[in-house]
């Protein structure tokens, strides 16, 4: 897979960022993912966790344990010899009830680019995008793969809470949420699935590197959605790309 | 069962260990008692493991009575008075509590957060291998829940020998908070490096366990102050558009997309969260090899902490008690204050 040479960014005295770039690439991404797996089956030690995101791996270290000069040759050396993964990665169906209540931006993402509503909702679902990473909080899912035609930069100020489940664009970055938080992104639709529930198993269901496809479902279907997930059921379909 | 009647307590009142590793790469932040040197020496005294699960208190106390006893209790971190049914706990001593007997926590005299540790540990369900509060992801605690009164908590287990005392307290180092810079430090003029490094900022109103909103000069961007995500630890001091930093703590989001100028070193934070709103502060920047020294030396300094613990009541080894305090640099986490204000930055 394509080389490009890190840099070593210091995060104080308890972790490192290994930084590949600093921009969305889907090769770039998988890159980082695949030094992340490389990196954690190395269980270097010292190495407390690992944290990949859309282009670095954050590093996080016990200061009394690890040996930097030794931890960097080591990143050169699993760089050398690393393997993209052979796997299909997992795609996701995700349904998602658009506008309304459910998406409060709908409307004014439509006026923004002077197209319907439904055309918002036939782009947004189009595509298939990448999960590049889980970040922010438990769950959340950061995408790339978004239909630039329908970006919008943040909203100016953030609104301090928005739902469980909201999926949302920003920039050209797509996100769906698992649990209330704030967010300056523009709210498209929300889904009745739980990408985090600490009781059930599996804890989290999409991960990073996998594929996520919107479907988009009538208001009506939501009640009996949300409650089936609510028991513990995925309510997503996983499908092998 | 042994459990702890909670009679009232203020409302940043949590349970807290040493933090929850391993899920951060699904978005789950570390949570953790803020003073993880409090969390550590208030531990000690009760005779558990380093780590264990604490009740935290942000600057009120609290009021507990004991069911089911005995249970050894010790208080740590911000200076506060620890009672057993009304009769004062000396500082760096823990107590024998009897069935029936009361713990009250007094309010913080100086500093933010105190820990009291119970012989056991607090022992709530564990929550992905930890039963640190975390508020946003609703993990942890009692039944994800802050401490509240009515609640009942669960004791691990009665004392294990005597009761014991800290001869060497433990110390936390004064002055400028030492940051080593990175890992966006590109990102700043050389004149934003000026100030965030020569002038003063003070904590503002906004500062919880999720991080601390500095006030101050504002400082200056050199390439806007939007990056691509990425990850962030306690201790990183992010810039936003308005320039002035803010920086991350135990409950703190695991990714974000501002800048960060600068980290605060592991040694240092245990003292930096004690600050108050309105505290007045400095950062120094140090190398990575300085900032691994330092949590070496801490690591040291907890040892020689442990290493003094004596049973109540066979007397203080008080050569070795003045030797220590007269080491320069160093204030007492525990003096009164009189002294210096506790984890002061002045």
């Amino acid at each position: 897979m394509s080389l490009r040479v890190p840099r070593f960014l210091p995060c104080g005295d308890t972790a490192v960022t290994v930084e590949f770039g600093t921009e969305i690439d889907d090769g770039l991404n998988a890159l980082c993912l695949a030094f992340d797996a490389a990196l954690t089956d190395a269980a270097i030690p010292g190495v407390i966790e690992t944290l990949p995101t859309y282009r670095s791996v954050l590093v996080q270290v016990d200061p009394l344990v690890i040996d930097m000069p030794a931890f960097e040759t080591r990143v050169h050396a699993i760089l050398a010899s690393l393997k993209q993964s052979g796997a299909p990665p997992r795609r996701w169906i995700i349904p998602v009830v658009y506008g309304g209540a459910f998406g409060i931006d709908l409307d004014d993402v439509a006026r923004s680019h002077g197209i319907s509503t439904e055309e918002v909702i036939r782009r947004h679902c189009s595509r298939t995008y990448r999960v590049a990473m889980l970040g922010f909080l438990p769950g959340f899912c950061y995408l790339s793969g978004a239909d630039p035609s329908i970006a919008l930069p943040r909203r100016i100020s953030p609104r301090l809470k928005t739902p469980a489940g909201t999926v949302s664009i920003g920039g050209v970055q797509a996100l769906f949420a698992s649990v209330e938080a704030p967010s300056g992104w523009h709210l498209l639709g929300r889904t009745p699935v739980r990408n985090f529930m600490p009781d059930r198993d599996p804890v989290f269901l999409v991960g990073a590197g996998d594929e996520v496809v919107f479907r988009p479902i009538p208001a009506a279907a939501w009640d009996d959605l949300d409650a089936a997930a609510a028991a513990g059921r995925p309510v997503a379909e996983v499908v092998t790309a | 069962m042994i459990r702890l009647l909670v009679k009232d307590c203020g409302a940043g009142t949590t349970i807290q260990d040493s933090g929850r590793f391993g899920f951060q790469r699904y978005g789950v932040g570390p949570a953790g008692a803020m003073d993880r040197i409090a969390l550590v020496v208030a531990n000690m005294l009760v005779g558990n493991a380093a780590g264990e699960a604490a009740i935290e208190f942000t600057v009120l106390g609290g009021a507990f009575v004991v069911e089911g006893g005995p249970v050894r209790v010790a208080l740590a971190g911000a200076y506060a008075d620890l009672k057993i049914d009304g009769e004062a706990v000396p500082p760096l001593t823990s107590a024998t509590v009897l069935d029936g007997q009361s713990v009250t926590v007094g309010a913080a005299k100086a500093g933010t957060f105190m820990v009291l540790a119970v012989s056991g540990g607090i022992a709530v369900k564990t929550d992905l291998g930890s039963r640190s509060f975390h508020l946003r992801g609703g993990l942890g605690g009692v039944d994800r829940a802050p401490v509240r009164p009515g609640q009942v908590l669960p004791v691990g287990s009665a004392p294990h020998g005597p009761d014991l005392t800290a001869t060497v307290p433990p110390k936390v180092s004064s002055g400028a908070f030492r940051v080593v810079l990175g890992p966006q430090d590109d990102y700043f003029s050389d004149a934003g490096i000026a100030t965030f490094l020569g002038e003063a900022y003070r904590v503002s109103a906004e500062a919880d366990r999720m991080g601390y909103r500095l006030s101050g000069p504002v400082i200056e961007h050199a390439k806007g102050f939007n990056i691509v995500s990425d990850g962030i630890v306690t201790g990183s001091i992010q810039v936003p558009g308005s320039g002035e930093p803010i920086v991350l703590l135990a409950d703190r989001q695991t990714t974000g997309g501002y800048p960060k100028i600068a980290t605060i070193i592991s040694a240092d934070l245990p003292r930096f969260v004690q600050q108050r709103p309105g505290s007045e502060m400095r950062f120094a920047a140090v190398t990575l090899a300085e900032g691994i020294a330092a949590a070496r030396e801490q690591a040291a300094m907890l040892a020689s902490v442990r290493a003094g613990l004596k049973p109540v009541g066979l007397g203080f080894d008080t050569e070795h008690l003045l030797s220590v305090n007269l080491v320069d640099g160093w204030v007492d986490a525990h003096a009164p204050p009189a002294e210096p204000p506790l984890h002061s930055a002045a």
